[in-house]
């Protein structure tokens, strides 16, 4: 089938497999690898990007279903080389350490404080339920949610 | 993560989605498909043909219409918690719908598709049922409304006939009426592992309405009469929480469900102590 | 450069790439003709095969070949540590299974196809039919007669006997003659470590030049050049494995998998690129387990709580077969650790090596110790219980004393340095003890149940001395290996044995050389993960790469440094012995105007117009650093939990750590390394545990039904240290990337059971889910328990 995706403000068709999932279709159509994948049940998050602004675990949906919708991934939050607040801040605070769930938290992250702009240490826990992260213990995950949240 | 051979297709009305139905018997709706993709990424599920209702504005929405609270089936999570209709007539439902998953899930993952999927594990049914709520399904030939009471079947089993879709869920307006979703969430998943809602009418601390169901420990979302009988003419004091408690624990012994990270013993000991949860919550 | 940079928490370096999406993965490459593969797996825990029918898989749509183990032309994959005087018998590990399978998991077929949604197709069409044999997962029953048999060659399933004892008629006298005697049945359940990047393999085999590349996520790559060519039989001159960007490894990432092995001899079969990629449920289920003890524990003491004595007998499952290091975790690394932070005069550690229905366990992060610890301070606790004697008070009686140059522990290791009473009173002075347990008793009356745990440890770590490593039979060496170059423009180039993946050392090594060498910080490179470029060295695990990685980095950069005072005296036409250095540059004694940079002297030694006399061109030296000794990190941690007797679910409320891993190079990374280890070893008391059922299925199999600690599940960790130099460090610092693994099982599992302590309850199986602690609390009520 014909999609048509406009990912990080290019648009791209393709002719993909109804059964492709978008994460794939980032990964391997778009050769857009910084979008990672942690499971196979959309349980950790690593695959988060935002679709029309919101969201989403790419692992979830399928290409098909991102037909005529906005793609953001990793790649496209820095603007003009200047990286995101929320970057920034896991930069700073030490919010990383493998890296590996770190595009998807950081996606998650982003979406979270457009929608709470002055989170609570436990709001800002509560909101990343949706991401796992083994190497980092959360603690400067939050710390950079918080600094993202002042900074922004 | 690599689901089987499908196709796709993407109507453009609730009509032409119930013809494609009818002309595919291996046809499946997708709404959200944050129940489904999953499936098919473990190939547990291997849909012929994917009809997208996500995008139908027909099915989407919250409104009031008289008394009735009308939300579309593909309305997704995140926005039936956000409406301010929903907190202010089915306070409960904006909870179960705010808990469940997670912020990406919310975003994506709709009521309609949750319902219709019916879950034992999944939260809104239970509220859904709780609220005395309808469902409004439709055929190639109509529209039928069914009670939620005669809604929920078996688990993974509700009403629906092959060729109909879920259009919206209705649930009754009262004024004043009070209501609460408590969950105890299981670890890995985030699922119910035992869910309880209820709706209460309260004037000068006597309950003259109570209803209570429950979800999680049970097969499909379910009422509990004795907990309601212990709450309505009550005072909603200790002595009738207790009472209330007892009898859904009783009520839920006998049909709840066990699995690697809780027995049914604890399930049902928990549908008691969730449910003062909930009362309290509702109150609060 | 005035300042030191060292003990600075700059940012990382890493970190750019990560945090925009930029840095590579293996499974992030592609390669002109590649192809995927998948591996078709048994679905029975044991079970003779007794057909494969691959015929429609050969025939399904983007199928480029499938073969089973009759195709291979493999050697089996080893076992890397023989851990001597154990009777250990390793059985053959084939990559394919040929005959029978002996876990879910075990492979017995491989499609390669045009890509990973026609390969799984194909993988599905392959029939294989199976004779379904009895199985056995537990370790302990596992060993008894009538018990299902893995292999005829080995009996009862046990592959190996260990035994580490400080003279056994004394311990059993100590045990003979205690005044008290505290035992415990420990269940140390099986674990996932779960690096949130599953496992994948690219394998390249250049036909022209008979060179093989293996990308993959390995946190030892030279290990793996040495066994996969072993393995695959390409000598390891052309064999090339690169460790690109790797995302977490725990231990998991340290084996050598039938799955490299198997890409790699199918892009030399086929001539292309070959990719695998697990998928998260395949990584539960062939991926390495950790832990997986059944353990008998007893420890001896007076009345007066002075311990005489420690002993256990640990039956540790090792799964089907055993995986790379496998038989030295449960007895290297965890039974000479039995003394813990504690002067014990007699101690005897007994392990089973026991095979099992299973995935392969090996090295979960700690690995051994974190067993060991949590022994000792679980018998410490108990102990305390039975003598109505305050944990924290029995715990001081029998501390070792301070000791900055050797501790002898009565099993024979030789601790480094310590002083865990400072350790201690730093943590409790964060935290009113007292006023704590008032609070708690206080709370019962009200039907609350508070409990605190507190663990004062010492571990082992920075592996480790290769004349040990041959002692206790680890097939290589455990020295490391640096190479640090200055580039003409003056730029540092820095080329390291070791693999991070996560940790940092991009950073902290820069750091280190920074420091040594005066130069700015942003000059400097570290170079590591590529065979072909870095020099040999013996991986990132154990808590080792900066022991013993930096070590020899040091000694690399201060060769360069009395190379490049050698050169700038020439140039100054001073003798050496005047030449004083400072910042960077320089001097000649009493003349501070009269210097040169090291840029410079690098700059001369470079161009070579005029050398001092038998001075080699260059400023490029490199260093091997074998460690004279492990090092010792230790330290307090304390816990405060509360349970819910009405759910049975806890709730952690505090947790405080204080560790000791001397002089610190960037503490902002030290505190990450905290973090993460605790959010693990807390993991394991909460909710992790792998479960399968009698006929080992594994019903743990996906991130639905094992759980993964969140975020939300954790307060803010309160974080100290004190700082004792290890003596034999050049530079003094220990490990730090397990502690927090190691010491927060213990002291969580023991504030839980303090806080049950008016139920007399003093023992549950982990983790400690609300289920089961509601359990607890019910058999002990319907025993008459509060
Ligand atoms: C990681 C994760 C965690 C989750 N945790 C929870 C949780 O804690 N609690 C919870 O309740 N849920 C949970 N869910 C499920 C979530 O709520 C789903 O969004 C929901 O169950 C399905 O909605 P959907 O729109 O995505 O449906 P889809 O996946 O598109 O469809 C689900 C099923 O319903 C059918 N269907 C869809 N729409 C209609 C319709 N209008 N009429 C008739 N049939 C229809 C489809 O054919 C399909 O069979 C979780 C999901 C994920 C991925
Ligand atoms: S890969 Fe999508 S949620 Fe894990
Ligand atoms: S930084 Fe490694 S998983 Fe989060």
């Amino acid at each position: 089938m014909k999609v048509t995706v406009t990912v990080n403000g290019t648009r791209y068709e393709r002719e993909v497999e109804s059964r492709m999932l978008l994460v794939h279709f980032l990964r391997e159509e778009l050769g857009l690898t910084g979008t990672n994948i942690g499971c196979d049940t959309s349980q950790c998050g690593a695959c988060t990007v935002h679709m029309d602004g919101k969201s989403v675990k790419s692992c979830a949906v399928l290409a098909v279903q991102a037909d005529g919708r906005e793609v953001t991934t990793i790649e496209g939050l820095a603007q003009d080389g200047t990286l995101h607040p929320l970057q920034a801040a896991f930069w700073e605070k030490h919010g990383l350490q493998c890296g590996y769930c770190t595009p998807g938290m950081i996606m998650a992250g982003s979406a979270f404080l457009r929608d709470h702009p002055h989170p609570t240490d436990e709001e800002i826990r509560h909101g990343l339920e949706g991401n796992i992260c083994r190497c980092t213990g959360y603690q400067n995950i939050v710390a950079a949610m918080k600094s993202a949240a002042e900074n922004m | 993560m690599r689901p089987a051979q499908t196709t796709y297709q993407r109507p453009t009305s609730v009509a032409e989605a119930l013809q494609i139905l009818a002309a595919h018997e291996g046809a499946k709706l997708l709404a959200g498909g944050h129940s489904l993709i999953p499936a098919m990424n473990q190939r547990l599920a291997t849909p012929e043909l994917l009809v997208d209702i996500g995008r139908l504005d027909e099915l989407k929405g919250i409104s009031v219409s008289g008394n009735t609270l009308v939300i579309g089936a593909a309305t997704p999570h995140a926005q039936v918690t956000a409406s301010p209709n929903v907190r202010a007539h089915a306070r409960a439902l904006a909870q179960a719908c705010g808990m469940l998953a997670d912020p990406q899930v919310r975003n994506w993952g709709t009521i309609g598709g949750n319902i219709a999927h019916a879950d034992p594990a999944s939260d809104p049914p239970t509220v859904v049922l709780a609220a005395g709520g309808k469902l409004r399904l439709q055929s190639a030939t109509g529209q039928r409304v069914v009670d939620a009471n005669d809604f929920f079947l078996d688990l993974f089993t509700t009403a629906l006939q092959p060729g109909e879709i879920l259009r919206s869920i209705e649930l009754p307006i009262v004024v004043d009426r009070r209501s609460a979703y408590v969950k105890m969430p299981h670890p890995a998943s985030r699922y119910a592992v035992v869910g309880v809602a209820v709706f209460l009418d309260v004037a000068n601390g006597y309950c003259s309405h109570a209803s209570v169901a429950i979800g999680g420990a049970v097969p499909k979302a379910t009422r509990s009469p004795g907990a309601e009988r212990a709450l309505q003419g009550s005072h909603l004091d200790d002595a009738a929480l207790a009472a209330a408690a007892a009898a859904i624990s009783a009520e839920v012994s006998g049909m709840a469900m066990s699995d690697l990270y809780a027995s049914a013993e604890y399930r049902t000991a928990m549908a008691g102590v969730i449910l003062q949860q909930a009362v309290r919550a509702a109150l609060a | 450069m005035a300042t030191r940079i060292f003990g600075s928490g700059i940012k990382r370096r890493e970190d750019p790439r990560l945090i925009t999406g930029k840095a590579r993965y293996t499974d992030d490459f592609q390669m002109a003709g590649m192809v995927h593969m998948v591996v078709v797996r048994s679905p029975h825990a044991h079970a003779r095969i007794t057909s494969i029918d691959t015929s429609a898989a050969r025939g399904a749509p983007g199928v480029v070949a499938v073969f089973t183990g009759h195709d291979l032309k493999l050697g089996a994959i080893p076992c890397a540590w023989l851990v001597p005087g154990s009777d250990l018998k390793v059985p053959a590990h084939p990559a394919l299974a040929t005959e029978t399978v002996r876990y879910v998991g075990d492979g017995v077929a491989m499609i390669i196809a045009t890509d990973r949604y026609l390969a799984q197709d194909a993988a599905d069409l392959v029939q294989v039919t199976y004779e379904v044999l009895p199985a056995v997962v537990n370790p302990e029953t596992s060993t008894k007669e009538g018990s299902p048999q893995l292999f005829p060659e080995i009996a009862n399933n046990v592959a190996f006997h260990w035994v580490a004892s400080s003279g056994d008629d004394g311990v059993n006298q100590a045990f003979a003659e205690a005044e008290v005697v505290v035992k415990e049945r420990i269940v140390q359940q099986r674990l996932l470590p779960t690096a949130m990047e599953p496992r994948a393999v690219l394998a390249q085999w250049d036909k022209y030049a008979e060179e093989l590349t293996v990308y993959s996520t390995t946190q030892n790559p030279h290990i793996a050049r040495f066994i996969l060519s072993g393995v695959t039989g390409v000598p390891e001159h052309k064999l090339r494995v690169i460790a690109p960007e790797v995302g977490g490894g725990f231990g998991s990432k340290i084996p050598v998998y039938a799955d490299e092995a198997l890409a790699a001899w199918a892009s030399m079969k086929l001539g292309v690129p070959v990719k695998w990629a697990e998928t998260r449920s395949e990584n539960y289920q062939v991926t390495i387990h950790g832990r997986d003890h059944v353990e008998y524990v007893e420890m001896a003491a007076t009345k007066e709580g002075k311990v005489t004595a420690i002993r256990g007998t640990v039956y540790a499952g090792l799964g089907a077969y055993i995986s790379t290091a496998a038989p030295g975790v449960p007895t290297i690394l965890h039974g000479l650790m039995y003394s813990g932070a504690y002067a014990i005069p007699h101690i005897r550690a007994e392990t089973f090596g026991v095979l099992t229905n299973t995935t392969p366990v090996d090295a979960y992060r700690g690995a051994g110790r974190p067993e060991a610890t949590f022994l000792v301070e679980r018998l410490m606790d108990r102990l305390a219980h039975t003598l109505n004697m305050d944990p924290v008070a029995l715990r001081r009686k029998n501390l070792i004393p301070p000791f900055e140059n050797g501790y002898t522990v009565a099993i024979g290791l030789t601790y480094d340095s310590g002083n865990y009473e400072a350790a201690l009173a730093k943590a409790l002075g964060m935290f009113d003890y007292e006023g704590f347990r008032r609070e708690q008793a206080a709370a019962r009356q009200q039907g609350r149940y508070l409990g605190i745990g507190v663990t004062t440890y010492s571990e082992c770590c920075g592996l480790g001395p290769s004349q040990v490593a041959g002692a206790v039979g680890f097939q290589g060496g455990l020295w490391e290996s640096a190479i640090v170059r200055f580039s003409p423009a003056g730029k540092v180039q820095a080329l390291i044995g070791a693999s991070p993946h996560g940790q940092g050392e991009e950073t902290t090594f820069a750091q280190i050389i920074a420091d040594e060498l005066g130069v700015p910080v942003d000059d400097v490179e570290i170079a590591h993960g590529d065979t072909n470029r870095s020099p040999m060295g013996w991986g990132s695990y154990g808590s080792r790469t900066t022991p013993v990685g930096g070590a020899a980095l040091v000694t690399a950069a201060r060769k360069i440094k009395e190379k490049a005072r050698a050169m700038a005296a020439h140039l100054l036409e001073a003798a050496t012995e005047d030449i004083e250095y400072g910042d960077g540059k320089f001097f000649v004694r009493g003349a501070p105007d009269r210097f040169k940079s090291i840029q410079e002297a690098a700059l001369m030694a470079t161009l070579a117009w005029n050398l001092p006399a038998g001075m080699e061109p260059g400023m490029e030296a490199s260093a091997f650093y074998d460690p004279p000794n492990f090092v010792y990190p230790f330290g307090t941690h304390i816990a405060v939990v509360e349970v819910n007797p009405a759910t049975g679910q806890v709730d952690l409320q505090r947790y405080i750590a204080v560790d000791d891993c001397g002089p610190q190079i960037n503490p902002m990374i030290v505190e990450g390394q905290i973090h993460g280890g605790l959010v693990q070893g807390i993991g394991q008391v909460l909710c992790e545990g792998v479960v399968y059922d009698d006929q080992g299925q594994l019903l743990t199999g996906t991130m639905m039904d094992y759980a993964m600690p969140r975020a939300d599940m954790f307060p803010t960790f309160e974080i100290e240290s004190t700082v004792t130099p290890s003596p034999h460090h050049p530079i003094g610092v220990k490990g730090v990337g397990e502690t927090g693994a190691i010491a927060s099982t213990p002291t969580v599992y023991n504030a839980v059971i303090d806080a049950l302590q008016p139920f007399g309850i003093e023992q549950m199986e982990m983790p400690l889910t609300a289920p089961r602690v509601w359990k607890a609390i019910q058999d002990a009520r319907a025993k008459g328990g509060q």
